[in-house]
C-alpha cells in the first residue's frame, strides 16, 4: 500500500503561506545558510548525488545542470523559476506557490549561491495573476530579514502561451520578445537569459532543493525509484473519486494513483485509460497500469511522467472526442516557428476533426501515424516532438474505437 | 579541426562547422529552405534534417554543430521521410500555381518538391486565399506563398534596419505583415526590394510591368527609348544562361533593339552628368559653407529611407536627380529637340537593377520636362524575362551601337553601379576641378568593394577631404546617426541601399549569397579598367551638353531639370 | 491614466513590454496601435516588432473588445466535465457568440487553454479570476457581478 509522502508539499496547510516566521519556524532558511557555508562544489556535488532531476518534463539531472553554469565563466548569470506550469490538468506548482512561497524562494536562493547569479526571475503563467502579490509579499520579506542576501528576485508574467514552459521561449518571454524557442545548442547553463548562463528549473525541482540540503542527498536518493528517486505530485482531473494532489513516491504505480489515491472510477464504470504527465502525456491502458511512474519507467512503456496530471476517464467517455479536442489545443499553443509543427499540429487537428466526425478512413490514421512520427523527431521543440502522443497513443491502444467512428 | 563521418566518408572541418557545411565540404548537398548564407540561423523549416547516431531525434544540419566522432547520416529512409512529410506539408497550403508563378524555375520550394518527386500530397490542398498587396509601385506581396522562413524579415530589419515585415500570430495563424498588419504602402518600407532576393518562394516580387512595354512597343505613334543603368549589363546575362558579366554591351544593345526599342541609349550618360552637376554641389557647399556632410542622392531606396527616418536630415542630401531622372527629363527636352521629335510621342523607359526606381519614377515632382520624365521603369529579370521571350541567342547575336546623343558614357560612370563607385567617379572629377592637375591614377581603391562602410581622406592639394561611403542602409543608419549627433568627421557620404550597391539591387537576377554580388562587382570594375575614357568631366557628349544646352554647372537650366528636393515621409508607425 | 504614462512605468525595465502591455490591457482591455506603437519606442524596437509581441500571446488582443474578458477553459479536463454546456450558457446570458463582444462594450467571450484550476471543473475566468465548478445555472449570477 503506496503512502503519501510530503517534500515539496511539506508546509502545506501546516503554515501561514505569507507570515515568514511561521516557515522560520518550519526550518525555513536554515537550508539556505546551511549551503552558504559549504563550498558551492560540494554544494552542487550534494545537489548532484540527490540524483534529483529536472521535474518540469525533461529528467536532467538538477546538480549536473547547475554544474554546468557553475562552470560557465560570465560577469552576470541568472536563476529562472519555471512557474509557467501550462500543461492542462496541472496545479501542482500553484499549489506549492500559494501554500509555501518562501520554499521556492529558499531554493532559488541556494541555486543562485552554488552558480554564482545575483538575479532571479520567477516566470509567473499569465493565468495565475493573483499570485504575483503573494510572491512579491515573500519576496519582500525574505529581502527584510536579510535572508537572502545579495539575490534578487523578480516576477514576471506570462500573457497565455503554454509553449513558455519550454525553457528557451520562456527565456525569449522575459526578454520581452515573442516566446518562440530557440535552436540549441547553446544550452541556457551556457548561454540563456540575455545570452549569460542561466539556470531554469520548475518550481517543484527548486521545492526539493531545501529539504535535499536539509536532510542529504543519500537520504533523498533512497527515496521511491532509485532512478528518478523523490517524490512527485500529481494532480488527478477526469473521471475519478478524487479530483485532489497527492505527493508520493516515484515508485507508486499508475495504478495505486487511480485507484488508491484516486479511490477509482465514478457510478461503478469501468476505467478506460489515463493520460498521464499533462495534455502532452500518452493515454496509457489497463493493461499497464502496473508500471512505476518513476521517469525511465514511464519511458519504457511510451509514456511520460510530465507534470504529474493525471487525466481518468471511464468507459463511457469518446476517446476520439477527447484526442480531438486535445489536437485543437496544439494546433491553438504550436508557436508557428518552425514547419513540422506549425502545419503539423494544423494537420493532425483537421484529420482528427475528420475522423470524430465520421468522415474519416483508415487511410487518415495511417496518415495521422505516419505525421506523428515525423513531428516527434522532426520538431524543433518538445512541444512539436510531444504535440502528438495523445493522437499516436490512442490509435495504438484504442483502434477499435477510431474504426467505429467511420461511416 | 574535428573529425567526423558523413554517409560513411571521413571528413575534417574546423570546430564550430555545422554539418551543413561539413556535408558540402564531401560532396553532400543537403536540401535547405530557410537556410541562407548571409543571414542568421533559423532551423525552423526542418527540410535539413539528419540523422546523428546515438540522438532519436533528428537534427537540423543547418544548425547543429559538429563534434569529434560524429557520425551523421544525411539519407536514411527515416530522414528521407521526414523530410518529404516535411515538403508535404509546406506544399499542402502553398498555391500550386507554379506556371504563373513569378519565381517559375527560380524556387527554392519548386526545386524541392521536384528533387523529392512530391507527386500526390496526402494532406488535403487548402490555401488560404488572402488578397495580394499591391499597394506599392515597387513590390508585391502574395501572402498565400509565403513559407515563413523569415529571411525577409531578417533582411529586412538586419540588413536594412527598416523593419518595415514582422510577424503576427501563433502557430498555423502565424503570418508575416507589414507593420501593425497593414498594407506595404503603410509600413516603412523603403522599396529597395531585398527581401525579394530574400524570398525563397514568389512570396514577394518586384511589380511587373512587360504588359505596359510590350503595349507600347505595339502603339506606332509612340518612339519607345531606353537607358539602361550602369548595374544591369553585368548581371544581364544571369539572365539569359550566361556567367556574370559575359554578355557584351553592343549583344546587349542589339537584344534591346530586336524587343522592340526604337532608340537604345545609357544612363551612363547622365551618371556622368550627375558627377558633374554633384561634384560642383560639393565644391559650392565646401566653399560656401553648405550643409555638410553632402550626401550622394542617386539611390531611391536610400532617398526613401533618409525622408522616412532622417527628415531632419535632407538638407544634407545633394539636390542632384538620380542619373535616371536626370536622363528622363534630358530625354524629353533635350534630346527631342534635337532628334526632332515630339516629347509627346516619346515613351521613356528606364532598364534598373533596381525596384525603388519605379516608385521614383512615378513621383510626382518627376515631370521637369513637361511630361512624366520616365514613363516606365524595367528591372534586368524583366528585361530578361522579355529576352527569353523573344527567344534571343545572344552567343550569336551581331553587335550593335547605341544611338548618339546621350549613348556615350565613361569608366566613371560604369562604376555608379558598384558601393564607392560614385564616390570614386566623384573624386576623379573634382580632383581636377580643384587642383588644375591631371590625376594619373584614377583609381581610389579604398572606395571599392563590398564592406558596408568604408572611408577614405581625400588630399586635393592641400584640401583634405574626408568621405564615407555605405552599402546597406543598416549601415548607412551608424552614419546618419554621426550626422544627427553632429558627430560625423565627413565631407562627403555616399549611401546605396542595397548591399554591394546597385549591382546587388532589388531589380537585379535574384541574389542569394553576397558572393554573387562581389562578381558583379568585379565585372564593373573591369569593364571601367577597359574604357578609354574614365573621368566623367571627359565625356564628349557630356561637353556639349553644356555648350548646347545647359551652359554651366548647377546653372539655371540645371537647376530647372536635374534638381530635386525632399520631403518627409511623415510616417504614422516606424 | 493614459497609454503614454502607462507604458513610461516600465522605462528602462530590460525585456518589460509584456509587462507594460498586461498594464495597457487592465485599462483599455486591448492594445491600441498607438499603445503599439509607444510601447516600441519605449523599449526600443520596430513597431513591425512590438507587433509581434502583441499578437503572439492569447490574452493580449489588438482588436478593440469588451470590459470585461470572459473566458471558459477548454482543456481536456474540462472538456470532459461539460465546458461546453457552459460555453452555451455563457453565449446565452450575453447575447454573443464566442469570440464576439457585447454591443455596450461591458463583455467579451473568449475560449482559453488550462487555467490550473483543473480539481473543480469547469472553470471560467473573468479578468482573470477564477469561478470554479462553474454550471450554466451558475451563470447569470457570476456575469451579474460585473453588469
Amino acid at each position: 500500500m503506496a503512502e503519501e509522502m510530503r517534500i515539496v508539499l511539506r508546509n502545506y496547510g501546516k503554515i501561514a503561506p505569507l507570515k515568514i516566521d511561521d516557515y522560520l519556524t518550519q526550518g525555513g532558511y536554515k537550508s539556505l545558510e546551511k549551503a552558504r557555508a559549504m563550498n558551492t562544489a560540494d554544494l552542487i556535488a550534494e545537489v548532484k548525488k540527490s540524483n534529483l532531476r529536472g521535474r518540469g518534463g525533461a529528467g536532467f539531472n538538477c546538480g549536473m545542470k547547475w554544474s554546468f553554469a557553475a562552470g560557465a565563466q560570465a560577469d552576470q548569470k541568472y536563476v529562472i523559476c519555471n512557474a509557467d506550469e501550462g500543461e492542462p490538468g496541472t496545479y501542482k506548482d500553484r499549489l506549492i506557490m500559494e501554500n509555501d512561497p518562501h520554499t521556492l524562494i529558499e531554493g532559488m536562493a541556494i541555486c543562485a549561491y552554488a552558480i554564482g547569479a545575483t538575479q532571479g526571475y520567477i516566470y509567473l503563467r499569465g493565468e495565475y495573476p493573483f499570485l504575483i502579490s503573494t510572491l512579491n509579499t515573500a519576496i519582500n520579506q525574505a529581502r527584510e530579514k536579510g535572508l537572502v542576501k545579495n539575490f534578487d528576485i523578480e516576477v514576471r508574467s506570462g500573457a497565455g502561451a503554454y509553449v513558455c514552459g519550454e525553457e528557451t521561449a520562456l527565456i525569449e518571454s522575459i526578454e520581452g520578445k515573442r516566446g518562440e524557442p530557440r535552436f540549441k545548442p547553446p544550452y541556457p547553463p551556457s548561454e540563456g537569459l540575455w545570452s549569460k548562463p542561466t539556470i531554469v528549473n520548475n518550481v517543484e525541482t527548486f521545492a526539493n532543493i531545501p529539504v535535499i540540503i536539509e536532510k542529504g542527498a543519500d537520504w533523498y536518493a533512497s527515496i521511491g525509484n532509485p532512478a528518478y528517486p523523490g517524490t512527485k505530485v500529481f494532480t488527478l482531473t477526469g473521471d475519478v473519486n478524487n479530483r485532489t494532489f497527492f505527493e508520493v513516491p516515484t515508485s507508486t504505480t499508475i495504478r495505486e494513483i487511480v485507484f488508491q489515491f484516486g479511490g477509482g472510477i465514478p457510478g461503478g464504470k469501468k476505467f478506460k485509460a489515463v493520460q498521464i504527465g499533462g495534455t502532452s502525456g500518452a493515454f496509457i491502458p489497463e493493461a499497464l497500469l502496473d508500471t512505476p511512474v518513476a521517469f525511465d519507467s514511464m519511458s519504457a512503456i511510451g509514456a511520460t511522467l510530465g507534470s504529474g496530471a493525471t487525466f481518468v476517464i471511464d468507459e463511457s467517455r469518446d476517446v476520439v472526442d477527447v484526442a480531438t479536442r486535445i489536437a485543437g489545443f496544439f494546433e491553438h499553443e504550436s508557436c508557428g516557428k518552425c514547419a513540422p509543427c506549425r502545419e503539423g499540429t494544423a494537420r493532425t487537428a483537421e484529420l482528427m476533426e475528420k475522423i470524430n466526425e465520421g468522415r474519416g478512413s483508415n487511410k487518415d490514421i495511417a496518415l495521422l501515424e505516419k505525421l506523428g512520427n515525423v513531428m516527434s523527431y522532426s520538431c524543433l521543440c518538445g512541444l512539436g516532438q510531444a504535440a502528438p502522443a495523445p493522437v499516436l497513443t490512442t490509435i495504438k491502444h484504442f483502434k477499435a474505437d477510431y474504426e467505429a467512428k467511420f461511416m | 579541426m574535428v573529425n567526423l563521418t558523413i554517409d560513411g566518408i571521413k571528413v575534417s572541418v574546423p570546430e564550430g562547422s555545422t554539418i551543413l557545411q561539413a556535408a558540402s565540404e564531401v560532396g553532400i548537398k543537403i536540401p535547405t529552405l530557410c537556410f541562407h548564407p548571409d543571414q542568421s540561423i533559423k532551423a525552423n523549416c526542418r527540410v535539413c534534417v539528419c540523422e546523428v547516431e546515438g540522438n532519436r531525434l533528428l537534427q537540423a544540419a543547418c544548425a547543429m554543430p559538429v563534434f569529434e566522432g560524429m557520425v551523421v547520416k544525411t539519407r536514411t529512409p527515416k530522414v528521407l521521410e521526414a523530410r518529404k512529410t516535411i515538403l508535404e506539408l509546406i506544399l499542402s497550403n502553398h498555391p500550386q500555381d507554379c506556371l504563373n508563378c513569378i519565381r517559375n524555375g527560380n524556387c527554392e520550394l519548386q526545386d524541392l518538391a521536384q528533387e523529392y518527386c512530391i507527386r500526390e500530397n496526402p494532406f488535403e490542398y487548402k490555401v488560404r486565399g488572402f488578397e495580394k498587396d499591391f499597394s506599392t509601385p515597387s513590390l508585391f506581396r502574395d501572402q498565400d506563398k509565403c513559407i515563413l522562413c523569415r529571411r525577409c524579415v531578417e533582411v529586412c530589419s538586419v540588413v536594412q534596419s527598416v523593419n518595415a515585415l514582422g510577424l503576427e500570430g501563433r502557430g498555423y495563424d502565424s503570418m508575416v505583415v507589414p507593420t501593425l498588419g497593414k498594407a506595404l504602402i503603410d509600413s516603412p518600407c523603403i522599396m529597395c526590394g531585398q527581401c525579394i532576393h530574400a524570398c525563397p518562394v514568389g512570396a514577394i516580387g518586384e511589380i511587373e510591368q512587360i504588359d505596359e512595354f510590350l503595349a507600347a512597343v505595339a502603339n506606332p505613334d509612340k518612339v519607345v527609348i531606353t537607358q539602361i543603368a550602369p548595374a544591369v549589363r553585368v548581371a544581364i546575362a544571369e539572365e539569359v544562361g550566361m556567367m556574370t558579366g559575359e554578355m557584351p554591351m553592343g549583344t546587349f544593345v542589339q537584344g534591346l533593339r530586336q524587343i522592340g526599342f526604337d532608340h537604345v541609349l545609357h544612363t551612363n550618360f547622365t551618371a556622368d552628368l550627375t558627377i558633374l552637376e554633384e561634384g560642383n554641389e560639393l565644391l559650392k557647399r565646401l566653399k560656401e559653407g553648405g550643409t555638410l556632410p553632402m550626401f550622394t542622392s542617386c539611390s531611391p531606396g536610400w532617398i526613401n529611407f533618409c525622408e522616412t527616418f532622417y527628415p531632419d536630415l535632407l538638407d544634407n542630401l545633394s539636390t542632384c536627380k538620380s542619373p535616371q531622372q536626370m536622363f528622363g527629363a534630358l530625354v524629353k527636352t533635350y534630346w527631342a529637340e534635337k532628334m526632332g521629335i515630339d516629347p509627346a510621342n516619346i515613351y521613356s523607359v528606364s532598364i534598373m537593377p533596381c525596384v525603388a526606381k519605379k516608385f521614383e519614377a512615378a513621383r510626382p515632382e518627376m515631370n521637369d520636362s513637361g511630361y512624366q520624365d520616365v514613363d516606365l521603369v524595367l528591372t534586368t529579370r524583366e528585361i530578361g524575362r522579355l529576352f527569353r521571350m523573344s527567344g534571343l541567342d545572344f552567343s550569336r547575336l551581331p553587335a550593335s551601337d547605341f544611338d548618339s546623343w546621350m549613348g556615350k558614357y565613361t569608366g566613371a560612370a560604369v562604376i555608379f553601379g558598384a558601393s564607392g563607385g560614385v564616390m570614386e567617379a566623384a573624386l576623379r572629377t573634382v580632383y581636377e576641378v580643384v587642383t588644375g592637375k591631371t590625376l594619373e591614377d584614377v583609381n581610389f581603391v579604398a572606395t571599392r568593394g563590398i564592406t558596408g562602410i568604408k572611408e577614405a581622406d581625400v588630399d586635393l592639394d592641400g584640401t583634405v577631404v574626408k568621405v564615407a561611403i555605405a552599402n546597406g542602409l543598416a549601415n548607412a543608419r551608424k552614419l546618419m546617426e554621426q550626422v544627427r549627433a553632429g558627430e560625423s568627421p565627413y565631407h562627403f557620404i555616399e549611401i546605396m541601399a542595397c548591399p554591394g550597391g546597385c549591382i546587388g539591387g532589388g531589380g537585379q537576377p535574384i541574389t542569394k549569397a553576397n558572393v554573387k554580388r562581389v562578381e558583379r562587382i568585379e565585372a564593373i570594375y573591369a569593364e571601367d579598367a577597359g574604357l578609354p575614357l574614365r573621368k566623367s568631366h571627359d565625356n564628349p557628349e557630356v561637353k556639349t551638353l553644356y555648350e548646347e544646352f545647359l551652359h554651366e554647372p548647377l546653372g539655371h537650366k540645371s537647376h530647372e531639370l536635374l534638381h530635386t528636393h525632399y520631403h518627409p515621409k511623415n510616417k504614422k508607425f516606424l | 491614466m493614459d497609454y503614454k504614462e502607462i507604458i513610461a512605468q516600465y522605462d528602462g525595465k530590460a525585456g518589460g513590454i509584456i509587462e507594460a502591455y498586461h498594464a495597457l490591457l487592465r485599462e483599455f482591455s486591448y492594445l491600441p496601435e498607438e499603445a503599439i506603437a509607444e510601447a516600441a519606442r519605449i523599449f526600443k524596437l520596430s513597431t513591425a516588432e512590438a507587433y509581434g509581441i502583441a499578437t503572439f500571446y492569447s490574452m493580449f488582443s489588438v482588436e478593440a473588445r469588451g470590459k470585461n474578458v470572459v473566458r471558459i477553459c477548454e482543456s481536456a479536463p474540462c472538456h470532459v466535465a461539460g465546458a461546453s454546456d457552459v460555453v452555451a450558457a455563457l453565449e446565452r446570458e450575453l447575447g454573443i457568440k464566442m469570440g464576439e463582444s457585447t454591443a455596450d462594450g461591458k463583455f467579451a467571450l473568449e475560449f482559453t487553454e488550462c487555467v490550473g484550476q483543473c480539481q473543480a471543473t469547469p472553470v471560467i475566468t473573468i479578468n482573470g479570476k477564477p469561478y470554479l465548478d462553474v454550471s450554466p445555472a451558475k451563470i447569470p449570477a457570476i456575469i451579474a457581478e460585473y453588469k
